[in-house]
């Protein structure tokens, strides 16, 4: 019991080394490996913070889809936890992309914000979380709240690939994806290295930041624990 | 106030955004911008409504002055084309040859009268040519105002 602990803090112990090496060398590949682009310059390096985040959030937020289904069938307040501390990561990346690409739009395309289709559904998928976040506030009873969370949680997943679609359904001021497409690929090479670096970079800091969270609801729920135990 | 009043005030004020930028947002969003095309064929119709209008800058129609930062130049889609007038300088992007979203009012009889432009670039993203201008010199020229007309 105590060994397994022990080799649990070990474990993630390790992944928090990895995730500030990977964030390190994301940066270096980043700013002195990729070279600057040959239309927009040295702004377009804002893609590697830009873009990472907005894929992890989307994760982040397919946990959240997969853990509220399998809390509704289950009930198991387990399932809940782990959706409800990825989506506060979640909406963290989401509100910190919209700002990186709010900052890259405003020297390329003129303007920091346009209520294009893009921008429109991810500023959605940003407010329905943060609904979430608040619904789950605001009801007292936690399995109650719990519920209404889930139902949410799946309903706000589903905004995702009308995000991804956005650019190919309707007209936007926002570029077609460059990644996530059918056929090859329009960066070049040692920019996709770039990218790649950092998407797993901040993938592995996902991972630490949601081990970390659940130690918190874990806390929380022995706190709830021993205060009844004693109150009675 | 307690903390309930004050989170379903705040989560009123989410609903009511939310539903704002549904209704108005993704409405405007799903035609975000017309295509000369589009906007020749409304005619009239067109005419002192606030609109977008978006297409490729036809190379050689760019002309500004620095004096009066008077801009205009023509947007094609490949069939039709519209003349804008704009003041003021545009991003850094915009150029002859590339994409561009003006937003402003037709007049009728008139060229379209800009009120912002906002530059449309590729997903395309790769170095600068071997033997080229450097990104640097790319980035400096777009920025250079165009030289004025004799």
């Amino acid at each position: 019991m105590v060994q397994g602990a022990m080799i649990g803090r070990g474990c993630e112990r390790a992944l928090g080394i990895l995730t500030v090496i990977g964030l390190v060398i994301g940066l270096y590949i980043a700013f002195v490996y990729a070279p600057a682009d040959a239309v927009q310059g040295e702004v377009q390096r804002l893609m590697y913070l830009h873009v990472p985040l907005i894929l992890i959030s989307y994760l982040a937020f397919f946990v959240v889809f997969v853990a509220s289904i399998l809390y509704l069938w289950r009930r198991d307040r387990q399932y809940d936890a782990i959706a409800h501390s990825s989506v506060e990561i979640g909406v963290l990346f989401t509100a910190l992309s919209i700002a990186v690409g709010s900052i890259w739009g405003r020297p390329t395309w003129g303007v920091w914000w346009t209520w294009d289709a893009r921008l429109t559904t991810t500023a959605i998928l940003l407010l329905m979380f943060l609904g979430y976040l608040m619904l789950r506030a605001l009801v007292d009873d936690p399995s109650r709240g719990a519920t209404f969370c889930a139902v949410l949680g799946i309903i706000g997943f589903l905004d995702i690939p009308i995000i991804h679609m956005s650019v190919v359904w309707w007209r936007t001021l926002h570029q077609p994806a460059s990644m996530l497409r059918p056929g090859p690929s329009t960066v070049a090479l040692n920019m996709q290295v770039a990218l790649y670096a950092n998407l797993v970079a901040f993938g592995l800091l996902y991972a630490y930041l949601l081990i970390k969270r659940l130690q918190i609801e874990r806390a929380r729920e022995e706190l709830l624990r021993l205060q009844m135990e004693l109150l009675g | 106030m307690t903390k309930k009043t004050k989170l379903l005030l705040g989560g009123a004020l989410i609903m009511v955004a939310l539903a704002y930028l549904i209704n108005s947002g993704i409405r405007e969003a799903a035609v975000y911008y017309m295509t000369p095309s589009e906007l020749k064929a409304k005619g009239d119709a067109a005419s002192d409504r606030s609109l977008r209008v978006g297409g490729m800058v036809v190379p050689g129609s760019l002309h500004w002055e620095p004096q009066t930062l008077k801009l205009t130049f023509r947007l094609t889609d490949g069939k039709e084309e519209v003349a804008v007038e704009h003041t003021g300088s545009p991003p850094d992007l915009f150029k002859e040859g590339a994409g561009a979203v003006v937003e402003g009012r037709c007049v009728s009889g008139g060229a379209f009268q800009s009120s912002m432009i906002m530059a449309k670039h590729s997903e395309e993203y790769k170095p600068p040519e071997k033997g080229g201008a450097s990104a640097e010199h790319i980035h400096r020229t777009l920025v250079q105002p165009q030289r004025t007309q004799p």
